[in-house]
């Protein structure tokens, strides 16, 4: 990096965080500027840092299940889908079909939620207010749902190793169906607002540009990647939970702008409404719980599972050493991996783009710390 | 001529009014009259911890098993017993439970043998001291009483 800039200035530099509302939690973001010109950031995490993969080797497999709901807590049932499948894939045992399609179920529901968290508040960041209560007003809905099923809204603890611990309650197919047919038209509502809308494309086109070859190169997944023209969903490329059953497709878009991620986001909404509606409709009968001894010890080895979370790859990474307690619990996260293309795609941009992109790349502080 | 009448008789107005009072209907208020009028939670919630007595005799149903103190993560259930002589029966004697740690996982009533402790439909868990948030088992078996706000 240049000590002096443009017409001799020295760089400015400007720190953006950790109380800035748009950094989307307590991330750090110290900005060497040219003027309104950035010309390199760097990220200070760790102000959330709890620790979680140390606390896994003190507990035992079941009782880490509630612990991954608080890493990223706006979709904390895909977390606890992750880690879950980690865990059966080490005691070879699979959840029973009635669990998958309920998990199934579940996740997808949990996606649209944290997109929809995510459309608001990347709006919110944007300088367009109103669609943050339009999102939230239909969030609301798939929270109730998750209410109903396992009694908490957030920090779900939804599945226990093995299965649900839950059977759906009495009208679970009904409130799912009602939310799928109330759903479609809102997304629709919500593109009326922004597809189109002359501020919103003028901020996001062209802005924060991370090509195919640094997606792969940074390891970005997720939206992120599928909007750069990879056409790479884990739930297809490597099904988990029986996805293979359902028929949807992997939105991708070409200009891997800012843009396209929110046309990517908006269109796997659409397409997680679909999985859910081939799912609710055929819930087989059955156990929910798969035969799995009261005491975890699954036999020494290590395991490594990831998912599609809507923020991108999850992976859980258990290796047993033949206790009730794992021997190490890794935990890849995508906010985190998505993160470090942050400084790429800010160099060149205006302070106001920085927000933008932080906006575009979805972080959960929770999920990068943990 | 037609733009000051439009003007005199406040169309412009009335129609965007209109437009406000469209959306006026009770079922699409969000607002809750939080302490005058209480959220309904959903049957499962998971909120404050209840042990649960016989309604017959107001004996505990706890057989002090201690399976809800090993099924903890947080190590905050501390259950205490001794064994009667006359009938060799473990009895339960002292419960402790802190509120304040619990992150409300469900995994100590999903451990519990009998259905005595349970996660009820409570979920005003504040208190004035810390020491309040350590509740004993004469709290657990009464619950929490809230102040009841009446408007």
């Amino acid at each position: 990096m240049p000590d002096t800039t443009f017409l001799d200035a020295t760089e400015l530099v400007l720190n953006m965080g950790p109380q800035h509302p748009s950094t989307h939690g307590v991330l750090r973001v110290i900005l060497k500027l040219d003027g309104e010109k950035v010309i390199g950031t760097e990220c200070v995490i760790g102000y959330l840092h709890r620790g979680v993969e140390k606390i896994a080797e003190n507990r035992t497999y079941a009782m880490f299940v509630p612990y991954v709901d608080r890493m990223d807590y706006v979709a904390a049932v895909s977390n606890g889908l992750g880690y879950c499948l980690a865990v059966e894939k080490l005691l070879n045992v699979e959840a029973t079909p009635r669990a998958q399609a309920v998990r199934i179920i579940l996740t997808e529901l949990n996606r649209i939620a944290s997109h929809l968290i995510w459309l608001g508040t990347h709006a919110l960041d944007i300088g367009a207010i109103t669609p943050l209560f339009y999102t939230l007003r239909e969030r609301e809905e798939v929270l109730k749902i998750f209410e109903k099923y396992c009694g908490a809204r957030l920090t779900t603890h939804a599945f226990r190793i093995g299965g649900l611990q839950y059977e759906i309650y009495e009208d679970f197919e009904r409130d799912v169906n009602a939310f799928c047919d109330m759903f479609l038209p809102k997304v629709d509502e919500y593109e009326e607002l922004l597809t189109n809308n002359r501020i919103w494309r003028r901020r996001l086109i062209g802005v924060g540009v991370l090509n195919a070859d640094d997606c792969k190169q940074y390891g970005v997944t997720g939206p992120m990647l599928r909007a750069a023209g990879v056409k790479w969903d884990i739930r297809k490329a490597m099904p988990y939970s029986g996805y293979e059953k359902y028929d949807f497709e992997i939105p991708t878009a070409k200009n891997a702008d800012t843009y396209d991620r929110y046309v990517v986001r908006m269109a796997e909404m659409r397409q997680s409404e679909r999985i859910i509606r081939q799912a609710v409709a055929g819930i087989p009968e059955g156990p929910i719980m798969a035969k799995v001894p009261k005491v975890i010890k699954p036999p020494a080895g290590e395991a490594y599972v990831s998912i599609e979370a809507p923020k991108g790859e999850l992976g859980y990474f258990v290796v047993s050493d033949g206790s009730t307690q794992p021997y190490r619990v890794r935990i890849r996260p995508p906010s985190f991996v998505n993160l470090q293309a942050l400084d790429k795609m800010c160099r060149g941009a205006l302070v106001a783009d920085v927000v933008a992109i932080i906006g575009t790349i979805d972080i959960v502080l929770g999920e990068i710390d943990r | 001529m037609e733009r000051l009448l439009r003007k005199i008789l406040l169309v412009d107005l009335l129609q965007g009014l209109w437009v406000t009072f469209r959306n006026q209907h009770p079922k699409n208020i969000y607002t809750e009259q939080y302490p005058a009028q209480r959220p309904k939670v959903a049957e499962r919630y998971r909120g404050a911890p209840r042990l649960n007595i016989n309604p017959e005799n107001g004996e505990t149903l706890c057989i002090a098993c201690n399976l809800c103190a090993v099924a903890c993560p947080e190590n905050l259930i501390v259950v205490t017993s001794e064994r009667n002589e006359q009938t060799r029966r473990k009895e339960l004697t002292h419960f402790t439970y802190d509120t304040s740690r619990c992150m409300f996982c469900g995994l100590c009533e999903d451990a519990c043998p009998v259905d005595a402790l349970e996660l009820t439909q409570d979920f005003e868990l504040a208190t004035y001291t810390r020491e309040g948030m350590i509740w004993d088992r004469q709290m657990l078996e009464e619950g929490p009483r809230p102040t009841k706000y009446v408007c």
